[in-house]
């Protein structure tokens, strides 16, 4: 077997490791791949177009970009902040656990465009989260108040992550089911989509539980130097 | 019938908008990079395989060579965007649900509704398409209520657009990556590797092995759906299944599940973790993942032991 292809993996790693810049990362284990099974230039690059070009329906969702854009200048951001602040008792921990689980649920049941971080965490989510931060806790430090919009985006990605194949008619699941079925053994994928409900639920109760820890943290900072606050 | 060739047209539109702003804006590095993206999806379907892969490594020049910038046009101040959230009030939520619900409801209508028997879009293409729908009609919604200058929802979107940069086409770039990986046969010599680790006669280090094979090979390429045939095909099927005699469906979903543990702590996976960083504005492009470890660890043991106790044990 000819192993010289995997050093286009460890040129992945290796390039991240050493923070280049992504794409060239990618587009250079992409080429020396190629080259080392054997293919030659021209049909490396060949491969390259064809592929960046049939995977352009991947990047079409920048097209949302102009309606977030627009209503953040007129206020959306400020808004989503305003609401948290008038719902009392509202803290970042209640919030985030039941975004978490609204995005289980309604990922669970096939709507996975709704949420996303472009439409839904920078817009909405990240800001509740950090208004309801400050209103608990106080103005942030500011490397705390980045975790917490870190927080935000990955509170979205356990969701949809652990939400999601719990629909059946999903492509991760239509994946599982012809990978067996050509190895023969056919399953329904129901019979595959009821084995990611035991997954979800300790998706929810691990990462729920440590929002609700971040939280507690939060609340045991001491409260912010006056150099430290933001304007 | 609308196919995926209409999306195109219409972002190669919008691309090509936000590549003339950035050169009137003097920004020549942007300005080149979303022309050369613009006319990929324009031009794309027509201009053949060598000039597409020139296309991207010319793409990939600009943004390896540092000359794409954040842009910082006109807008309105924090103060502004205070008043206007007063005045507008919470309808401002409405024009950004028009976009979801467009796709969700459409695409509920058109599957199980005699909507669909029109034949109206590309069969398995209507959430995306959809969405473009959505996207135009909220838009529309909201120029017409708000009523920006005529050149606001361009120049915001392209704010927002260059905050994420070279990002925004890593997600497809590392698709295409993936596509090279199948052709060069990584796939396979992966597999292969795997299957020679595991001893004799132990369940427990199999489903181990396949737990920490799904998660590894996702890290490395993005997203479990390349690494789930492989691990399969290498150690899931002929040990887990059939060697063992385990429950395929427990072994299949979970092993997916397994991999998305792996999504959770990859760059590689960028429209996910990196992508979101960017628009976050967060000063560590791995900010996103540092939050996501600490789940993904501890959710990974819980997928092994889900295999290991309701794929064998409770089966047998």
């Amino acid at each position: 077997m000819n192993y010289w292809p995997l050093l286009g993996i460890a040129l992945v790693v290796v390039g991240f490791a050493l923070r280049f810049n992504p794409l060239l990362v990618v587009v250079t284990a992409a080429v020396a791949t190629g080259l080392l099974a054997g293919l030659d230039i021209v049909a490396v690059v060949e491969a390259l177009g064809r592929t960046f070009n049939d995977n352009r329906y991947i990047s079409v969702t920048w097209i949302i970009l102009p309606v977030i854009g627009l209503l953040e200048r007129y206020g959306l951001q400020q808004r989503a902040r305003a609401v948290i602040e008038s719902v009392r008792g509202a803290t970042m921990g209640k919030l985030l656990v039941l975004y978490l689980g609204f995005r289980q649920i309604t990922a669970a049941l096939g709507m996975k465009d709704i949420g996303g971080h472009p439409q839904a965490v920078r817009p909405l989510v990240a800001p509740m989260a950090e208004a309801a931060a400050t209103k608990s806790h106080g103005v942030l430090p500011e490397a705390e108040r980045q975790k917490v919009l870190a927080m935000s985006a990955a509170t979205d990605n356990v969701g949809l992550f652990f939400g999601e194949d719990i629909f059946f008619a999903i492509a991760s699941i239509l994946l599982i089911q012809g990978v067996f079925e050509a190895a023969g053994y056919p399953l329904t994928p129901l019979q595959l989509s009821v084995w990611a409900i035991p997954t979800a639920i300790c998706a929810f109760v691990i990462h729920g539980g440590r929002i609700l820890a971040m939280d507690r943290r939060l609340g045991r900072l001491p409260p912010p130097t006056p150099g430290e606050e933001r304007a | 019938m609308i196919t995926y060739e209409w999306l195109y047209i219409l972002a190669g539109a919008f691309f090509a908008i936000w590549a003339l702003l950035s050169f009137r804006d003097r920004r020549w590095g942007n300005g080149a990079f979303w022309g050369l993206l613009a006319a990929s999806f324009l031009f794309g379907s027509h201009i053949g395989d060598f000039a597409n892969g020139v296309l991207v490594l010319a793409m990939v020049g600009i943004a390896g060579l540092g000359l794409l910038k954040r842009s910082d046009p006109p807008t309105t101040s924090p103060e502004e965007r205070l008043n206007f959230s007063a005045v507008f009030g919470n309808r401002l939520f409405l024009p950004a649900l028009i976009v979801p619900l467009t796709a969700v409801v459409g695409t509920l209508l058109y599957n199980y509704t005699p909507f669909g028997e029109t034949g109206l879009f590309e069969p398995r293409r209507e959430t995306l398409i959809l969405f473009g729908v959505g996207v135009v009609v909220a838009l529309g919604v909201a120029i017409v209520w708000l009523r920006p200058p005529v050149l606001a929802p361009a120049e915001e979107g392209r704010r927002l657009l260059d905050s994420i940069g070279w990002a925004a086409i890593l997600p497809q770039m590392l698709a295409a990556l993936g596509a090279v990986f199948a052709l060069a046969g990584v796939g396979d010599v992966i597999g292969a590797l795997a299957g020679e680790v595991i001893p004799e006669n132990s369940v427990f280090v199999s489903v181990v092995v396949f737990c920490l094979g799904m998660a590894l090979f996702t890290m490395i390429m993005g997203n479990a759906f390349a690494a789930f045939p492989v691990m399969a095909a290498a150690i899931g099927i002929p040990l887990l299944v059939e060697g063992y005699g385990g429950n395929p469906a427990v072994i299949g979903a979970v092993g997916m599940l397994a991999g998305f543990c792996g999504t959770l702590l990859t760059p590689m996976a960028a429209n996910f973790n990196i992508v979101p960083a960017a628009l976050l504005e967060l000063d560590d492009q791995n900010g996103v993942i540092r939050q996501q470890v600490w789940t993904a660890i501890p959710l990974w043991v819980c997928n092994v032991a889900i295999i290991y106790i309701a794929g064998f044990w409770l089966w047998s």
